[in-house]
């Protein structure tokens, strides 16, 4: 090809290859590829159709609360890049700050909101309890995230809620490895490795409501639905 | 082809399904802007709460009395973090639940020693080309348990009725031993910011662990006070409170709400929950609720409770009550 | 917005205006969301 487009003829005595053969179907790969096609082909991921009786405001609030969560992520990127001192010695800082501040609240009230709209669909019928227990998981993990965050504030709020919420952690005995008292480690557990772990959860949360599509309405379940 | 719980694929999920056209990226989109407009809205006009930490110096100058009475307390091991027991020492003051005792199975894996660490060892940099501070702990270390007892005990009543003169801590005389000479001391130590310091650093360079410094303070009525004056207090629901007129952590209200009602406020309990054991207890009960919130799916009575209420009618008004159009076109 | 905050209380029940509007706020949201006409648009089938 590189020789056509640079106007090279390839020389005549190069023999043309034989086109190869297919590798075998038992390869892992292959596998590996037949189950995503079957598990979410490209329809139902990015899918261009849904059912009509998606006709309701309190359908949004899942795709809000991923909005709210993609701000959540950018405006910490930009905290964390700045160091934790940042925002409090610099009005830009502050207002960095307050975007993170906001945007974790949006957050939760639509990710409540998303609960409630869901409790009240029981939309984990027809195969999809997975679906709802990966979205409480969720939940708690938001929970624990957001409660780092205000550990890692380096204020007086987060001094106090350091020295109230270590009686809890250590009652249980997870306050010998999870010091609320040591910045360093909530810090570390608030900008990296729960937002790793969240992220992949909802991703996972996200597969998993493409993959099987939306719940039919309470009544229809599994019988087709005209 | 999607396959779900019950090997139906999406298509056949959907046969006879009326679908309409769905751009999901626009939709995603739209989401996007929407809720960046309202961060940044939100951001300009309210900003974020900051109110600054306290210092061991700010402490020690606001309330010099209290500083000193809970330095004393230390000494005395009568303070909370004296008293504690795992992860920090030996002090006994673990919660339980009858045999369930998880906050002693691993022993004290963030060892303070209070006394010593918030008071003796301070004291003891702070002596060096303090002649009088120093000949003062001499006294102490030599003398015994029951000798350094009566003398803390003598000066703590004392403190109670204690008055601050040219920035020491006064009380009526009395037989305090060198205690008057060493918590005078610590207190210039403290006010001038060199026991925030040594807390911190703790002989090293570069530190991230204020598990010191917080202890200290924690046991402190000055820090009791303005958490209180804030509400955000275990007593006043304070878990899901914020500093200033700014909303809290609101998702934590079950959490907290355990801590205002019967058995947790009440000293005897029931079933051996009480405000003993409060933290313990509270933490069991919402891992208990958490996990039944995950398991809703497959709890009767809970799961059936959508089906009851009319709610879902109105989400899915288009199924249950087609209009006229709608009906026309089936 | 440092100035303390005003409490609501009722029973055992004591709940900032901040925290009291912000939960107001979300419950009339979810019953505007159950009633507020949806977009009619994509009626056609698809």
């Amino acid at each position: 090809m590189l020789e056509r487009r640079a106007g090279i003829a390839a020389p005549a005595s190069e023999p043309v290859a034989a086109p190869a053969a297919a590798p075998p179907d038992g390869d892992w790969t292959f596998k590996a590829r037949r189950w995503i096609e079957r598990v979410l082909p490209m329809d139902h991921l990015l899918p261009r159709r849904q059912p009509y009786y998606v006709g309701s405001w309190v359908y949004v609030f899942g795709v809000v609360t991923i909005a709210a969560l993609v701000w959540v992520i950018v405006s910490g990127v930009v905290l964390s890049f700045m160091g934790p001192q940042w925002w409090h010695v610099s009005s830009l800082g502050r207002f960095i700050n307050s975007l993170h501040f906001w945007s974790v609240q949006l957050f939760f009230v639509f990710m409540v909101l998303h609960l409630w709209g869901q409790y009240f669909m029981a939309g984990w019928r027809d195969g999809r309890a997975a679906t709802w227990m990966i979205g409480v998981v969720i939940f708690a993990t938001s929970i624990l995230t957001a409660f780092t965050g205000y550990l890692s504030q380096q204020n007086f709020d987060s001094q106090f809620i350091a020295i109230s919420a270590k009686d809890a952690m250590n009652s249980t005995g997870a306050g010998a490895f999870f010091d609320v008292l040591n910045f360093g480690q909530m810090y570390g557990l608030h900008v990296m490795l729960l937002p790793i772990g969240i992220t992949f959860l909802v991703v996972v949360h996200i597969v998993m409501v493409r993959s099987r599509g939306v719940v039919k309405p309470i009544g229809s379940e599994g019988s087709p639905v005209s | 082809m999607s396959r779900l719980g019950q090997r139906m694929t999406q298509d056949e999920y959907y046969r006879g399904v009326r679908m309409v056209p769905y751009d999901l990226l626009k939709e995603l989109t739209i989401a996007l802007v929407g809720i960046a407009a309202l961060t940044l809205g939100l951001a300009a006009a309210f900003s974020s709460p900051d109110v600054a930490p306290i210092t061991i110096a700010t402490w020690a100058q606001a309330d010099p009395v209290d500083f000193v009475t809970t330095a004393t307390g230390e000494l005395a091991g009568t303070t909370t973090s004296a008293g504690y027991g795992a992860p920090y020492n030996s002090g006994g003051g673990e919660q339980s639940w009858g045999p369930i005792a998880p906050q002693k199975w691993f022993g004290q894996r963030i060892p303070v020693d209070s006394a010593n660490a918030f008071v003796l060892q301070p004291l003891a940099y702070a002596s060096v080309g303090n002649a009088d501070l120093g000949k003062a702990l001499g006294v102490w270390k030599a003398a015994g348990a029951d000798q350094q007892t009566k003398w803390l005990t003598t000066y703590k009543d004392a403190l109670g009725k204690a008055t601050v003169t040219d920035g020491k801590v006064t009380v009526a005389t009395g037989d305090y031993g060198p205690l008057t000479t060493m918590m005078n001391g610590l207190l210039g130590v403290a006010q001038s910011g060199g026991l925030d310091g040594l807390l911190l650093s703790n002989g090293r360079f570069y530190q991230t662990d204020y598990t010191q410094g917080l202890l200290f303070i924690g046991d402190s009525g000055y820090l009791a006070g303005l958490a209180t004056a804030a509400n955000l207090s275990g007593s006043q629901w304070g878990m899901m409170n914020e500093t200033g007129q700014y909303p809290g952590q609101s998702w934590l209200w079950l959490y907290t709400m355990w801590y205002q009602v019967w058995p947790f406020t009440s000293s005897t309990g029931f079933l051996g929950l009480s405000a003993h054991n409060a933290d313990l207890g509270v933490v069991f009960l919402m891992s208990v609720l958490t996990v039944a919130l995950a398991l809703v799916p497959f709890i009767p009575g809970l799961r059936d409770i959508p089906r009851w209420l009319p709610i879902h009618r109105m989400i899915w008004r288009r199924y249950y009550t087609p209009t006229k159009n709608a009906a026309a076109r089936t | 917005m440092d100035s303390a905050a005003h409490y609501f209380d009722w029973g055992f029940i004591h709940i900032s205006y901040p925290n009291l509007l912000l939960i107001g706020l979300m419950i009339v949201l979810f019953a505007v969301a159950l009633v507020a006409p949806f977009p009619h648009g994509t009626d056609r089938d698809a």
